[in-house]
């Protein structure tokens, strides 16, 4: 996979990341709370990996954040306001089906511009220049069930991005793709957020995945947050730092 | 039998079917067949022709037609804004299910041809009247398949609209109305059928002109083949709106995947999109 990413960034100043926290929070629907007491300091500009079993809260804790569930007790803020409701500050890309199937993917990645209140030429010419960062130039009138799974992931990666997020929520994004595509997405997920200072808050299953992308791996349930040694490098697989790294996640998450 | 393949073939085979059910109908009726089902009295196909080429030549026979034609689609219309505004408010707000649920499921069960007496009794003219009648018949099934659609809404859809900073008008227009479209369809489909047979029915109680008015006059006559008349005149606009209705909703739903073999069937009901069909293919590379 060679994908083309101009690192100039699509817009002169890329908005600067947000702080984002859970202290004491307990999150869940009413009645049915997922987890508790739940403690998380997420720096502005990092990305943070979560890793924990299926079933664990990983997406109850990606909705609470982007303001789509209140918290049950505690709290949830950006920059020390309580987070209250979704707002474009805070992007959420899901697993599958996230794009809407009547709009092409030229129109998807337009909406949270035209909800921004960009005039059409704006949105039009943005929405495609950041087609073409995720690799699709050429791809924008393609409906979304007639893209392969990892294009579709691309569209929602542009779509996120383009709104300007100072935060992007990533619900197991590549959880869906076979190992190469998925392999292939984090290269460009790295790529891509070079040009953004955005927090990125990036739940998986795969704890690979996990070492690979995050600044810190937080497992989840565990309350444990750890560091993870920089730069990244897929070769740094088999180092023996990254090994013990992942065996002490493997031994906490008790798989 | 297997079928066929190729659209000619197919077209074919449909006019085929349709000649052939003239055919008995004529063998039946010119021989004066008598088993159990009665065929002696019956006008044969024929004269019903005969009768039909004659009336295509007057102008009470334009006149029904389209005094027909501009009260379905009247009623028809006002039932689709109706239908579609009142089943996105009871799914989307439980304020306008609790006022609204009640009623209409008590009013829903009634056939809107009984509802006669009260047209004749609440609307100052016969023709309000039948196109109160018919705008009820198309009412409900659009009402309950938009009920249906909306609340069946993929709410990632809405979840991702809302982290934009989408509001309440903008999930509604980008979101709950385009994505529920296919299944209000199905109940547009549904509404048009059924608004004919309310209005011809409404037009033999107590219409002035229109098709069913001048089939019920043709019965008391006694001129049989009249009243086929204007049978197959009813069949053929049936036939024409609600293939009008088919062929808009295809145009409005092109985004749904579809099977490449559909394409040489020219009326389906809209269906769902099958949403997860395609998540193991590959990044383009």
């Amino acid at each position: 996979m060679t994908t083309q990413v101009s690192t100039s960034t699509v817009e002169t100043e890329a908005p600067k990341g947000v702080r984002l926290r859970l202290s004491g929070a307990t999150i869940g629907r009413p009645g049915l709370p997922v987890l508790d007491g739940l403690d998380l300091d997420i720096a502005p500009g990092e990305l943070l990996t979560v890793v924990g079993p299926s079933g664990c809260g990983k997406s109850t804790l990606l909705r609470t954040l982007a303001g789509l569930l209140p918290a049950l007790d505690g709290q949830v803020d950006q920059d020390d306001r309580p987070i209250t409701r979704p707002e474009a500050d805070r992007a959420l890309v899901f697993q599958e089906d996230g794009l809407l199937p009547w709009r092409n993917a030229r129109r998807n990645v337009e909406l949270p511009l035209a909800i921004r209140g960009l005039p059409r030429a704006e949105r039009r010419a943005q929405a495609t220049r950041w087609l073409a960062q995720v690799g699709l130039a050429g791809r924008e009138d393609q409906l979304p069930h007639r893209m392969s799974g990892g294009q579709r992931q691309r569209v929602q990666l542009a779509r996120a991005l383009a709104g300007r997020p100072r935060a992007v929520l990533m619900d197991e994004p590549f959880g869906a793709l076979d190992a190469q595509t998925r392999a292939g997405m984090q290269n460009l997920l790295v790529e891509v957020l070079a040009g953004t200072r955005a927090t990125v808050v990036f739940v998986t299953h795969d704890v690979d995945e996990a070492l690979f992308l995050g600044d810190r791996v937080a497992l989840l349930g565990t309350g444990q947050v750890l560091d993870v040694p920089r730069p990244r490098e897929r070769t740094a697989h088999g180092e023996p730092a990254t090994v013990a790294l992942r065996r002490e996640i493997l031994a906490s998450l008790g798989t | 039998m297997t079928a066929p393949s190729s659209p000619y073939a197919r077209y074919a085979l449909r006019a085929a079917s349709l000649l052939a059910a003239l055919g008995i109908w004529q063998l039946l009726t010119s021989q004066h067949v008598n088993l159990w089902l009665r065929f002696a009295q019956f006008p044969t196909a024929t004269q019903v022709a005969d009768e039909f080429a004659h009336r295509l030549g007057t102008a009470v026979y334009w006149q029904d037609l389209t005094d027909s034609l501009t009260r379905i689609l009247t009623g028809f219309a006002l039932a689709a804004v109706a239908g579609i505004a009142v089943g996105t408010a009871i799914a989307r707000s439980r304020l306008a299910a609790d006022l609204l649920g009640p009623l209409l499921e008590v009013l829903r069960p009634i056939p809107a041809i009984a509802l006669v007496p009260v047209a004749i009794l609440l609307f100052p003219t016969n023709e309000q009247g039948i196109v109160f009648i018919t705008f009820t018949a198309a009412f409900f099934p659009v009402l309950v398949s938009t009920r249906h659609a909306v609340r069946a809404l993929t709410p990632v859809w809405e979840e991702a609209v809302l982290t934009m900073g989408g509001g309440r008008l903008r999930i509604l227009a980008s979101v709950v109305l385009p994505g529920a479209l296919p299944g209000i369809l199905g109940g547009l489909s549904v509404g048009i059928g059924v608004s004919w047979i309310c209005v011809i029915s409404a037009e033999m109680i107590s219409g002035q002109y229109g098709v069913g008015y001048r089939t019920w006059q043709d019965y008391t006559i006694v001129n049989y083949p009249g009243v086929l008349v204007g049978m197959a005149t009813i069949g053929l606009l049936g036939w024409l709106t609600s293939t009008a209705v088919e062929v808009a909703g295809r145009r409005v739903t092109r985004w749904l995947p579809r099977p490449a073999t559909e394409r040489a069937v020219p009326v389906r009901v809209a269906r769902r999109p099958a949403a997860r069909a395609h998540t193991s293919g590959r990044a383009a590379s």
